[in-house]
């Protein structure tokens, strides 16, 4: 059987595949574009570590199929911070140590975006509902929390 | 699992040829939340798989006189997004809200969650109770059923080979309706339901229920209606002694396991208790509707 | 070493302040490098097969159908590794038996749980890998098998090894059993503390097998050369224990093997071990070509060590003005399929907070057809805690005394005796109840439904060996190798006492891990020993640097070095040469190096002593919905004496990040098997670790009470907050529905059913 050819838009550049149906996006994503940004944990969707936006919508990059991809728009964390300018939330991140192993980063990073997208202005509670799909195991969420919350009031400019 | 075929339609009447003739195994691809995991675990080894998302009927989500027709395959965090159907069906849009994660929703569809067929769907509740009817197109046409004759067995439907989902039909509401879902898990997020409740009630213009419909999930092989709890309520105002009747109901209409999710004697006990709070829920929503 | 040593007294620039970490960058871009994230040229993809029993002898493996399979270059059975020899190496408590390894790595006579690693392949594609595997027959004898701990000692029970005689009774008995191991520690008159107590309490716990639940399964990519040398990328708390075990298992030389700590996507102690190491290079020996294995979500929970579970009695005599008299403990530990669970910790730590002159604990290893057990984050102690911290709790309430107040009243001091020998020697412990009392909250008053516990834990903390490497670099810069994988930020800690020591910037420092070949010998990261430790190799060749600089400074100036100090980063004239010559900073002095000497850098190897133990004392309220029995934490306050915070916020998190984890253990986390023996909940999806909805902030409180043996004050600080949760929510639940919860985890349906029973 004949490998799937997709093309599709990756953080914001062409960017074309050749994949079996069975290969999952992060599949894709890891072992044939050398991303390895975007991390799995489980392959089933519990832990979020794999989560990326598919035309701006969050989903996790290991329940779905590259040949799905075929004229989408994908963004991964490696297209988070513009040259070397960081993402206020890479930066809050960091200045609020809300990684230790920082293996669930990535994920956390493309969710949180997606939700200030969405909720500029996002209540404590909002943003850990918002966040249970992605798990944490080394922070305890606490400093992950303060740090949306921080980037969140810089986004706003408040 | 390297020789299957991935197909794309962008017809009802194309998916349903591509499912109706395939020799071995095929599977609808909506969300694929299910179907993944299924594929990874070698549980199913299907042949072929049939992309539903670019069939435009399947992923609208039209108004028409107060009813809502939505389709199959529309994203949940779409149908959850959508300010107009969030008003006019507040429950069913609670239980859409609980599937899995921000992520699970950002995929799935109720079309998935209701044919995948799991005892304990969220959204199946929710829209049993609101009476919401599935519209099938197979190779012998179209035809209608009740979203609550759609699962008949734990993984198993009443579809016929080539049938499909199409679109869910929420019925126009009359005034003074509210509906409310609630679902139990040990977190506060994405476990899969131990208990849920799905209420959809009317009220008259003094305050009775006029009707109701009490729909429970994860506590028997498919979601149950239950109508000797709606009848619970039926005629009353939805008081404390109306409440406590109808809780008792629904906890005896309850035929669960235990499972690694929960015992059988806690699930009959929650499915009272849920059923009441989602009851009173529904009844402040009908209350304040106009 | 007059003016490096001693930092207790001098004012401290960086020292507790929070920077960005050194390595923080990729990993918020997704460059940082873990475990799965290596490639090689001519990789290939390597796969392990599973028993699907959870006991089973292997009549025989026929590989044939897929070593044909097209694509596959090697297939690994038992066969091509060398027997071990069968001897306990190493210190009782954490002794390690080769022949058990090497069994658990790649399975011989028999498969002792479900997931146990049966065989291999390594193929050109993934998919070729899987398909391989199920091509592997595999003929099985099914056994009989056996999961609870205290069905396991049952004189029926089946046997795991029909070898079986338990180590620790004299005479040693007769008959095999699932006994490993039985072990006593006493202190005083235990009958007659007990006689001479106003009040007794007693109760039986048992708890769940739990899984450390680390985001990132085992992965690695390993290559062998022709030549009989290898190298391996992985993600370990320790690359040092990689190249140990590794070589000894495929009989090569340690010095042949080469091991990279990858970034670690946490590892809590369950990466202290190998399983997917040493079959990735001997695939990549057999093969001729790189090899890389990840494990599934599934494969990690099935087959890498969960810390145990236990059934326990404890016994406490307390005098009606609340002083304890007496303590007596029974704790039967699962070990998993092969012997090695933390008994010992548990009965030496669980009493270790408290001054009772009269103490006894048993501990029994127990095998059983399970995984075999793993660390755990202070493993054993938070087991034991749970049982021990609630019937304190119990003794508190029957004589009517404030439980923190009970606790601080038989706190520990220096000189206390352990039940284990040594006297505490350090103090912390009564300053961190005191610090957690005088929090605003603990008076606060409490709602319908809710409660307040509190409990406390001990850790004893790791010392070790542990090598540091300082280069000055041309421009001033500072480099710092070490050997210790950074599981939590330990790269801005050793930074930080560095930058600290020679009087430079932080970002004048980069820290690296560096591989086996390239830094001296170091023990794992574990045992809350990396800041204390490796941050003292650190700081001592940081001083072998500065006395380096010295004496090209005084070569520059013509004095002698007597006459010149170190201080604020730059050489100073001082006693009688005081003031002649303008101070000469690490840069200057770096770039006059080649005309002075040479390069400048200094290597420090040492095995630390000295190290505090870590005392932890929490309180948490929780409001119990009647209906339901869903507990919910309102709030989390976790006070620990951490000696001298290096970086504050990391110190922070790893208290925040161990009390939900015990959150998780306490509430929802368990392992459930079916009648078979099979795992039913291998996944996140019903392996419930909290999601950040299920938990609120948490307050955190650094007591410091500096250790006088770190020229920083340092106590390890990482694992101790783990061990006082479950017993402090066991306890806050008890306070708000009247019930004593004995068995872990506290869910729903357990919480529900205590509040029925009591109507």
């Amino acid at each position: 059987m004949a490998k799937h050819h997709v093309t599709a838009t990756l953080n914001g550049n062409d960017v074309e595949f050749l994949c079996e149906t069975h290969q999952t996006l992060l599949d894709v994503l890891r072992d044939d574009l050398h991303l390895t940004g975007s991390k799995e944990g489980c392959g089933s969707g519990d832990c979020g570590a794999c989560s990326v936006t598919l035309d701006g919508r969050l989903i996790c990059a290991c329940l779905m199929l590259g040949v799905e991809a075929q004229g989408k728009s994908i963004e991964t964390i490696e297209g988070m911070a513009v040259g070397d300018k960081l993402h206020p939330l890479q930066r809050k991140f960091l200045e609020h140590a809300a990684l230790q192993c920082g293996i669930c980063t990535p994920g956390f990073l493309i969710a949180s975006r997606s939700l200030l997208e969405r909720n500029p202005d996002p209540t404590e509670e909002e943003v850990r509902f918002w966040l249970a799909g992605n798990l944490c195991r080394c922070t305890g969420y606490h400093k992950i929390v303060e740090a949306v919350l921080d980037a969140a009031r810089e986004m706003r400019g408040a | 699992m390297s020789d299957m075929r991935y197909e794309a339609p962008k017809t009802v009447e194309a998916a349903v040829a591509l499912l109706a003739g395939a020799n071995g195994a095929a599977r609808m691809l909506a969300g694929g939340t299910d179907l993944l995991i299924q594929m990874r675990g070698g549980r199913i080894q299907p042949e072929l798989l049939v992309d539903l998302k670019g069939i435009p009927e399947m992923t609208s989500i039209v108004a028409e006189n107060g009813s809502f027709r939505f389709g199959a395959a529309v994203g949940c965090m779409v149908l959850v997004e959508h300010e107009a159907f969030a008003k006019a069906w507040p429950g069913v849009t609670d239980a859409v809200k609980l599937i899995g994660s921000i992520q699970i929703k950002g995929r799935a569809t109720v079309g998935g969650n209701v044919c995948n067929a799991s005892p304990a769907a969220d959204s199946v509740p929710a829209l049993i109770a609101a009476g919401a009817i599935a519209s099938i197109v197979g190779p012998k046409g179209r035809r209608d059923a009740r979203v609550e004759d759609i699962a008949t067995a734990p993984g198993k439907t009443s579809l016929a080979k080539g049938e499909i989902v199409v679109s869910f039909l929420l019925p126009r509401r009359p005034p003074h309706s509210g509906d409310a879902y609630l679902r139990f898990i040990p977190r506060t997020e994405m476990d899969i339901a131990v208990v849920g409740a799905g209420i959809n009630l009317t009220l008259d213009d003094k305050g009775v229920c006029t009707q109701a419909r009490v729909s429970l999930g994860a506590v028997a092989e498919r979601a149950l209606l239950v109508p000797e709890a709606a009848a619970a309520l039926i005629g009353t105002k939805v008081d404390a002694a109306a409440l406590k009747r109808l809780a008792a109901a629904a906890s005896a209409a309850c035929k669960p396991i235990d499972d690694k999710r929960g015992t059988k004697i806690y699930r009959i006990k929650v499915a009272g208790v849920l059923a009441r709070r989602a009851a009173e829920i529904a009844l402040d929503r009908a209350r304040r509707k106009n | 070493m007059d003016t490096a040593t001693n930092y207790s007294e001098k004012k401290l620039k960086i020292i507790g302040t929070s920077p960005v970490r050194p390595d923080g960058v990729p990993k918020v871009t997704g460059l940082a490098q873990y475990g799965a994230d290596f490639s090689l040229p001519g990789m290939l993809w390597g796969k392990i097969l599973r028993s699907p029993h959870a006991h089973a002898r292997i009549r025989s493996i026929d590989t044939s159908k897929a070593l044909a399979l097209r694509g596959v270059k090697a297939v690994l059975t038992s066969a091509d590794l060398p027997e071990q020899k069968f001897e306990y190496v190493g210190p009782e408590r954490i002794a390690v038996n080769f022949w058990h390894m090497t069994r658990n790595i790649m399975a011989r006579e028999k498969v002792l749980y479900e997931g146990h690693a049966v065989a291999a392949v390594a193929a050109t594609t993934s998919a070729i890998a899987e398909e391989a595997l199920r091509l592997i027959e595999v003929d099985y004898e099914v056994l009989p098998h056996v999961i609870d701990v205290d069905q396991a000692m049952q004189p029926d029970a089946p046997l795991l090894f029909e070898d079986m005689i338990t180590r620790g009774i004299v005479p040693a008995p007769k008959q095999a059993s699932n006994i490993s191991k039985r072990v006593e520690f006493k202190i005083g008159d235990l009958e007659a503390g007990f006689a001479a107590a106003d009040e007794i309490v007693e109760a039986s716990f048992k708890t769940a097998a739990v899984h450390q639940g680390y985001i990132e399964p085992q992965a690695c990519l390993a290559r062998f050369d022709a030549d009989g040398q290898g190298e391996v990328w992985s993600s370990s708390q320790g690359h040092f224990i990689v190249r140990t075990f590794t070589t000894r298992l495929l009989g090569m030389k340690t010095g042949d093997l080469r091991c990279h700590a990858a970034e670690i996507g946490g590892a809590f102690g369950g990466k202290t071990v190998v399983y997917v190491e040493p079959v990735a290079v001997a695939l990549s020996r057999k093969s001729g070509h790189p090899v890389k294995i990840m494990m599934s979500r599934e494969d990690v929970f099935k087959a890498t060590g969960p810390t145990s579970g236990a059934s326990m009695t404890i016994k406490i005599g307390v005098k009606r003005d609340g002083k304890i008299v007496a303590a007596e403990g029974l704790f039967k530990y699962q070990a998993g399929a092969f012997p090695g669970s933390p008994v010992m910790n548990g009965c030496m730590c669980g009493f270790a907070p408290y001054d009772i002159a009269n103490v006894r604990t048993v501990g029994y290893d127990v095998v059983c057809n399970r995984p075999k057990s793993v660390a755990y984050r202070a493993p054993g102690s938070p087991i034991s805690a749970f049982a021990v911290e609630s019937t304190i709790d119990m003794a508190a309430s029957k004589i009517g005394m404030d439980p923190l107040q009970f606790r601080l009243m038989n706190a520990a001091k220096p000189g206390t005796p352990t039940v284990y020998g040594p006297k505490l020697a350090h103090h912390g412990f009564s300053e961190t109840i005191e610090a957690l009392m005088q929090h605003p909250a603990y008076k606060a008053p409490l709602g319908k439904n809710q409660g307040r516990g509190s409990a406390c834990g001990y850790w004893f903390n790791g010392g070790g060996e542990s090598s540091a490497t300082v280069h000055v670099n041309e421009d001033g810069s500072v480099v710092v190798a070490t050997g210790s994988p950074d599981i939590g930020g330990s790269r801005a800690s050793m930074a930080l006492m560095a930058a600290e020591t020679l009087g430079i910037d932080y970002d004048k420092v980069r820290p690296i891990i560096a591989d086996t070949n390239s830094i001296g010998y170091t023990q794992g990261t574990g045992g809350s020993r990396v800041t204390y430790a490796t941050g003292l190799a650190v700081i001592n060749a940081c001083n072998k640097v500065i006395a380096v600089l010295r004496a090209r400074a005084a070569l520059i100036w013509n004095i002698d070095v007597e006459d010149v100090i170190w201080e604020d980063g730059s050489a100073r004239p001082a006693g009688k040469r005081a003031g002649e010559f303008e101070p000469l900073p690490l840069k200057a002095i770096a770039a006059k190096r080649s005309v002075t000497g040479g390069p400048i850098s200094a290597s420090e190897s040492l095995n630390a002593g000295g190290q505090a133990p870590g005392f932890a004392v929490q309180f948490c309220d929780v409001e119990v919905d009647p209906e339901t029995g869903h507990v919910k934490i309102l709030r989390f306050v976790a006070a620990q004496d951490v000696g001298r915070a290096i970086h504050r916020a990391y110190v922070e998190g790893q208290i925040q990040g161990g009390v939900v984890q015990g959150i998780g253990w306490a509430l929802n986390e368990e392992y459930i098997y079916d009648q078979a023996g099979h795992l039913s909940n291998a996944g996140f999806l019903d392996y419930r670790i909290p999601v950040a909805s299920d938990v609120p902030m948490i307050d955190t409180i650094l007591v410091e009470v500096p250790n006088p043996n770190h020229p920083f004050g340092v106590k390890g600080v990482a694992e101790a907050n783990i061990v006082p949760p479950m017993a402090a929510i066991a306890n806050a639940i008890n306070n708000a529905i009247g019930r004593r919860m004995t068995e872990l985890p506290m869910s729903p349906p357990k919480v529900l059913a205590a509040l029925d029973a009591g109507n």
